[in-house]
């Protein structure tokens, strides 16, 4: 395995076991991504997309192969170290914000920064990204007085507030307009741009996908394509 | 921050966290009610005994401390011979009948002899007994029957003439002659129960030894001992009914807190996956769980702690006589207690199961 990728994934296979059936999701997957990169994975549904972003995200560990992410070798990981994983250096933005409906926008982004043991009060810089998010105004409103723009916005913010060393963005535009996709695909590239983000985004839209600097085509468990 | 978490979730789901409250603080009313009422049992009959003024009881030998010594087993002669005995000024025969277990009695006393003992009844209303059918009724007897003096009581199948309402804290809450209740209960020349009033209450202790040589087949005791043989630690059966109570209370708020935690975990399974996908630990959502239960629990308490000067109020209000209930504030640490160690076993399952929650599945929940 090279050296340098903050990702490094070779011959990844998952299988999943459904009622007395083994499923195949991958099927021997070699990925790699520098840090900095953005990069997008296309594919139709099934095509093992999502369960590779949950790998590399420490949501399941994988059936065999290597995955190494931030030099943490996942297939050695315990749950309590996938754990950790999650806290400090992967974050997550989904199709559905996922913000916790309870809280406003600032305890959503405060309950990330306490479960990850950081201070209660955001750096400075932080403060900087809420305002390139244009978020600030927001930050007091629950997420039922938030529209689905500014909601995914607030989810990029709590993704980021532990300076993760890799962003996972499942189908981040999935649920949102033309225009508001538009915002968050050039804020996504904003941060990858400003603040040298490692993002991997999953997208069935090829429109999306040429935000990144590279593009990955999964079908059937398995890369077919880089571009 | 686990605080906001769960304050927040309370607040999300308002009826379910009232009714939760409302259920764990049924048996905490139960609990300080039972125990305000066999307080105030025990703290009445002390008082009442202490307020006769005489310094040695003498009982029939199968007569137990209980708050009722109905019956007349004594023969009055007995009085007289106590009488003559060294250092006692005043010996009092006074015969009891049992109306309403356990705090009402009505006893049949000499009333000259008991005004002399005790510096006698103050009267609210009317004067002393004076024909054989009149009785005196303390303050919060004649409340609950709402009569006052001069009008007309039944009670043991016998029309009584109200003759004075008289302030409480001295022998019973209802006072006829001897002759009559002895009569009456075909107990003549008998009595229950004899007051021995002494010359210096200093020589108590011996003449309770000297009486017990002379009477070995009575029970012979000091006052101070007699009144302690009220404290509710000394009847059996009171603790055992208390136990099982808060026995009651801790499984209706295990059961209360365990049902409507699990709901609440169904209800946020993607919430628990949010938190899953954020880096929260297994220990950290069952913290979250448990700290809710902890705080309805608390809420429980409080509400019955509330619940149970309702109940004072009305048992105040309706059977003053009866039920001499009274708030045991010490008794409200042990009751928090109770319903949080219900509670925190109710939610222990919940909170396990939500730590276990699978993160994909959790997040792909609807």
């Amino acid at each position: 395995m090279s050296s340098g990728g903050i990702i490094q994934v070779r011959d990844l296979r998952k299988i999943y076991r459904v009622g007395k059936v083994d499923v195949p999701a991958l099927r021997g997957v070699d990925l790699e991504a520098q840090r900095g990169e953005f990069v997008a994975i296309v594919g139709p549904s099934g095509s093992g997309k999502s369960t590779l972003f949950h790998i590399i995200g420490g949501l399941t560990p994988p059936t065999s192969g290597t995955v190494r992410v931030a030099d943490e070798d996942l297939a050695a990981l315990t749950d309590a170290g996938r754990t950790k994983l999650r806290k400090r250096t992967v974050g997550f933005v989904f199709q559905k914000f996922n913000l916790l409906p309870n809280l406003t926008a600032r305890d959503n982004i405060a309950v990330a920064r306490y479960i990850a043991g950081a201070g209660k009060k955001p750096d400075p810089q932080f403060e900087e990204v809420l305002r390139l998010l244009k978020i600030d105004d927001r930050l007091d409103h629950k997420p039922n007085a938030l529209s689905g723009g500014e909601q995914q916005r607030i989810a990029i913010a709590r993704a980021i507030v532990n300076h993760p060393a890799i962003l996972l963005a499942d189908e981040p535009t999935g649920n949102l307009d033309t225009e508001n996709s538009k915002a968050v695909l050039e804020i996504l590239r904003d941060l990858n741009e400003r603040l040298g983000q490692t993002i991997l985004m999953i997208t069935h839209n090829p429109e999306a996908a040429a935000y990144g600097h590279h593009t990955v085509h999964m079908r059937d468990g398995r890369i077919i394509e880089r571009t | 921050m686990t605080t906001r978490l769960v304050v927040e979730n309370i607040k999300h789901k308002p009826m379910r966290t009232l009714l939760s409250i409302l259920l764990m603080g049924v048996p905490v009313t139960l609990i300080l009610s039972l125990v305000g009422i066999s307080e105030g049992l025990s703290a009445d009959a002390q008082n009442r005994a202490r307020g006769i003024g005489a310094d040695v009881v003498v009982r029939g030998s199968t007569a137990s401390a209980g708050l009722s010594y109905s019956g007349a087993s004594i023969s009055e002669k007995l009085v007289d011979k106590l009488q003559e005995q060294p250092h006692v000024k005043l010996a009092m025969g006074v015969i009891v009948h049992s109306i309403d277990f356990p705090a009402l009695s009505m006893m049949g006393v000499d009333l000259p002899a008991f005004n002399a003992m005790s510096g006698g009844f103050t009267y609210q209303e009317g004067g002393p007994l004076q024909g054989p059918y009149d009785i005196l009724i303390d303050r919060l007897y004649a409340d609950q029957k709402k009569t006052h003096a001069g009008s007309t009581l039944r009670l043991l199948n016998q029309d009584w003439h109200v003759a004075g309402i008289i302030e409480g804290g001295k022998l019973a809450r209802i006072v006829v002659t001897k002759a009559t209740l002895q009569e009456l209960d075909a107990a003549t020349g008998k009595v229950s129960v004899i007051y021995v009033k002494l010359d210096d209450p200093a020589n108590t202790d011996a003449v309770v030894r000297q009486l017990r040589e002379l009477l070995p087949n009575f029970d012979v005791n000091s006052m101070e001992y007699y009144t302690s043989m009220f404290a509710v630690t000394n009847y059996g059966t009171v603790k055992v009914f208390t136990y099982v109570v808060i026995g009651i209370g801790v499984v209706i708020g295990f059961a209360v807190v365990c049902l409507s935690m699990y709901m609440a975990v169904l209800q946020r399974t993607r919430e628990i996956g949010i938190l899953k996908s954020l880096g929260a630990s297994k220990t950290f959502i069952l913290r979250i769980v448990l700290t809710e239960a902890a705080l309805l629990g608390i809420g429980g308490t409080i509400l019955g702690i509330l619940m149970s000067y309702a109940a004072c109020w009305a048992i105040r209000t309706f059977v003053p006589a009866s039920f001499p209930m009274i708030i045991v504030h010490a008794w409200w640490p042990k009751a928090l207690l109770i319903t949080f160690l219900g509670a925190e076993m109710g939610a222990i399952y919940p909170g396990l199961s939500a730590a276990s929650h699978d993160a994909i599945e959790a997040l792909a929940y609807e």
